[in-house]
């Protein structure tokens, strides 16, 4: 065990799987000498060689169509998009090439990868170093979307994504990259695909979030509990495939439901909760699904901290919740 | 054959090319660009020392000039440019061809039965499409745009397999997932592609990479229209592929229509070869209607990247002779009798003309094969409508490795709602 950031378990992670299995190669903007603006893959071209780790140009679809084109040849590639904001230029790549090429040849090709990319607000980062685009990516059947919200979660997950047979969309929540430690292993380990987790036992109020939320989650817990009211965080992991009886099963118990997301909230992946949730536990609710999210703007610069739920938003969402 | 050299150590005369055709810009840059400043793509090693079997184009860089050719319309051939082939290699060119232009008239009749939904014909362009891939060896990797079917044929993917992918039925291979021409032929490297034009020029740089990182003997195909070539998948890729040196050759069918859009509209480069300039790499400009200059031409791409020289670019100068598609009508956009003056070339005529007069081929042998392609289109067309439809549970395979729970569920809701 070494006790570790998120982000040193990431760049561990990286490390031990490349070691593990040759045929992980990763590639991006910046993540060969320089180990990544972040240092998630620091030291892994000094360690692997540039075959293994390398700087591409600057160019986001060709970083991922290039990914799809090794991952067809039977390597796993691990491309890392620099922001999340940047993905863009590849969505057509994730979207229209990767997740499909399963389906399309009839189980004849496939795209096992990794895509890393740091997403989610809070660094002072405005429109394009601040986006949560998950809500796009769990719209598209075929891929997988992943996202650890802690040191332990982030290289367990991170192993068992680039282990998968499909391509998994793995987003770092780079607000707590260095924010908080907690012990890891080191070598090899897994935290399987599509299991939530429960950050916290409560009985009158689930709490259902991911990624960097679920610290902000854990505070107003706290806050609720000096007030009386018991509150159970599901902290999702994985989106897609997403893990619904873990959601059901919190919800039945505590019959109220909170959703917690940086993004947008309209047609957000909040709102996918809300409906499965409605759909499927109405007998058990008693109150109205309420969530919290990001505003329906861009991502603003200056008033980033009114954008970004924060403990005392969602503690005012539990409230209401119990006080229905 | 404008062959467009990245490396541009200015030769003289290369500068006396590009200053004779002012209206070529690009030239002018690839002549006056230093060798500190071109990336050092194509190994002079590889372009100086080709395959033995295979004459090579040469001649100072010029990016506008008429294509390179080896076959005269007449089917002889220019002097000291025949390749000589094996005439076995020559004969299965041929085979391909025939079944391939035997097989648009066909498919093209089914479609308007109503027995097809769609079809993409390959006609006026055999000659581009199976001297290209014949170039290639069979451990190399192929990734198509819409008329490179015939490359999985010559592969030896069934011409049954073939119709019932274009029917989407239990034979289908990709279990009727996707329109008519989307083939995939996994034992042939023949990767199934989207609809998404220019999607798959960078994977075959990652394809290339891959090998190359493997340590394996691998070449990949890079094919595309030229509508691609103004796609921004076409541009990563080129860059891409001549920084990363990838063992790749870039295959641009230049048909010079992209649906409606005439090549005038797509570009106003003076070629589409020219382009490879800019990235560093060598672009060829080659009479996509001469199967022995396409071959050589690719041959030599291949070899070159083989040999480590990194990537090629080809642009095979062809002609889209029918509409894009069955759901297209040319007369719609263009003046039909330009089509006239390519029938004037087409490939399988000339083709044969040489190989009559190296007394490979007679009316006998013609008449023969073709009487076997209608047989085999018939007996695959047969086989294939006999297949049962594909059962109504694949929806949810092949999505994912395993079938997760919530498509479990969709599913059984599914079937319940519609009483089984």
């Amino acid at each position: 065990m070494t006790t570790m950031t998120l982000l040193q378990a990431v760049n561990s992670g990286l490390k031990d799987i490349m070691q593990d299995d040759d045929r992980v190669v990763v590639f991006g903007e910046d993540v060969g000498i320089n180990g990544g603006v972040f240092r998630a893959t620091e030291g892994l071209t000094k360690q692997y060689g540039e075959e293994r780790c390398f700087d591409t140009p600057l160019a986001e679809s060709g970083i991922i169509g290039v990914a799809i084109g090794m991952a067809l040849y039977g390597m796993r590639p691990v491309p890392e998009i620099q922001f999340a904001d940047f993905i863009f230029p590849a969505f057509d790549q994730i979207v229209s090439e990767a997740a499909k090429m399963r389906y399309r040849s009839g189980g004849e090709f496939t795209c096992p990868m990794v895509i890393r990319t740091p997403y989610g607000g809070g660094i002072r980062g405005g429109h394009y170093h601040s986006q949560s685009p998950e809500a796009y990516f769990c719209h598209t059947p075929g891929l997988k979307v992943v996202v650890p919200s802690t040191p332990y979660d982030a290289k367990g997950l991170l192993i068992s994504s680039i282990r998968d047979e499909d391509p998994v969309l793995f987003l770092e929540p780079k607000r707590i990259y260095r924010s908080t430690k907690q012990d890891v292993p080191e070598g090899v380990y897994e935290v399987p695909l599509g299991k939530a987790r429960i950050a916290r036992a409560g009985k009158d109020v689930t709490i259902v979030t991911f990624g960097a939320m679920v610290s902000i989650c854990e505070k107003a817990a706290e806050d609720a509990a000096a007030k009386g009211m018991d509150v159970e965080i599901v902290d999702l992991r994985t989106l897609l495939p997403l893990d619904e009886e873990a959601i059901l099963t919190s919800v039945a118990k505590t019959g109220r439901l909170v959703v917690v997301q940086e993004a947008p909230r309209f047609c957000s992946f909040g709102g996918e909760i809300s409906a499965i949730v409605a759909e499927k536990a109405i007998e058990y609710l008693q109150a109205p699904i309420l969530r919290v999210a990001g505003f329906d703007t861009p991502f603003p610069y200056s008033l980033e901290h009114v954008y970004m739920p924060d403990a005392k938003r969602v503690l005012a969402a539990v409230e209401r919740a119990v006080n229905f | 054959m404008a062959t467009v050299k990245s490396k541009a150590k200015p030769k003289p005369k290369a500068k006396a090319a590009a200053v004779r055709r002012p209206k070529s810009p690009s030239a002018k840059v690839a002549a006056a660009t230093k060798s500190k400043s071109a990336p050092a793509v194509a190994s002079k090693r590889a372009m100086s020392k080709p395959s033995k079997n295979v004459l090579v184009p040469r001649g100072a860089p010029r990016t506008d000039d008429a294509p390179w050719s080896v076959l005269r319309a007449d089917g002889t051939a220019l002097p000291g440019r025949d390749p000589k082939l094996a005439p076995e290699l020559m004969l299965r060119m041929y085979r391909a061809m025939t079944l391939i232009r035997a097989l648009d008239g066909r498919m093209l009749i089914l479609q308007r039965q109503g027995r097809i939904g769609f079809w993409g014909p390959t006609r006026g362009q055999e000659g581009a499409t199976i001297a290209s891939c014949a170039a290639f060896e069979d451990r190399d990797w192929i990734l198509p745009a819409l008329r490179e079917g015939g490359c999985a044929l010559y592969r030896g993917f069934s011409l049954t397999e073939l119709v019932a992918q274009t029917i989407g039925n239990a034979l289908d291979r990709v279990k009727g997932r996707q329109m008519p021409c989307h083939y995939s032929f996994k034992e042939g490297n023949y990767v199934a592609m989207s609809s998404v034009i220019g999607t798959q020029i960078p994977h075959a740089v990652g394809v290339a990479l891959g090998a190359k990182t493997r340590g394996d003997d691998v070449v990949a195909a890079g094919y595309m229209g030229d509508g691609a070539t103004s796609s921004s998948d076409f541009h990563v890729a080129m860059n891409f592929g001549a920084v990363s040196k990838a063992p790749v050759v870039f295959i641009c069918q230049n048909n010079q229509w992209a649906i409606s859009v005439p090549i005038e509209k797509q570009t106003v480069s003076s070629t589409i070869a020219v382009k490879a300039v800019a990235y560093g790499m060598e672009g060829v400009r080659v009479d996509g209607n001469d199967v022995l200059a396409v071959y050589s031409a690719t041959k030599r791409a291949v070899d070159k990247a083989r040999a480590g020289g990194g990537p090629t670019f080809l642009e095979l100068l062809t002609f889209r002779v029918l509409g894009h598609s069955s759901s297209d009508d040319p007369t719609r956009y263009r003046d039909e009798s330009c089509v006239k003056e390519w029938e004037a070339k087409d490939p399988i005529v000339r083709f044969r003309r040489y190989l009559e007069s190296r007394k490979l081929w007679n009316q006998a042998l013609e008449d023969e094969l073709d009487g076997q392609h209608q047989a085999a289109i018939s007996q695959a067309i047969k086989a294939a409508e006999a297949a049962p439809a594909v059962p109504t549970a694949t929806i949810v395979d092949d999505v994912y490795a395993t079938v997760p729970a919530h498509l479990k569920e969709q599913l059984r809701r599914t079937l319940d709602d519609l009483g089984g």
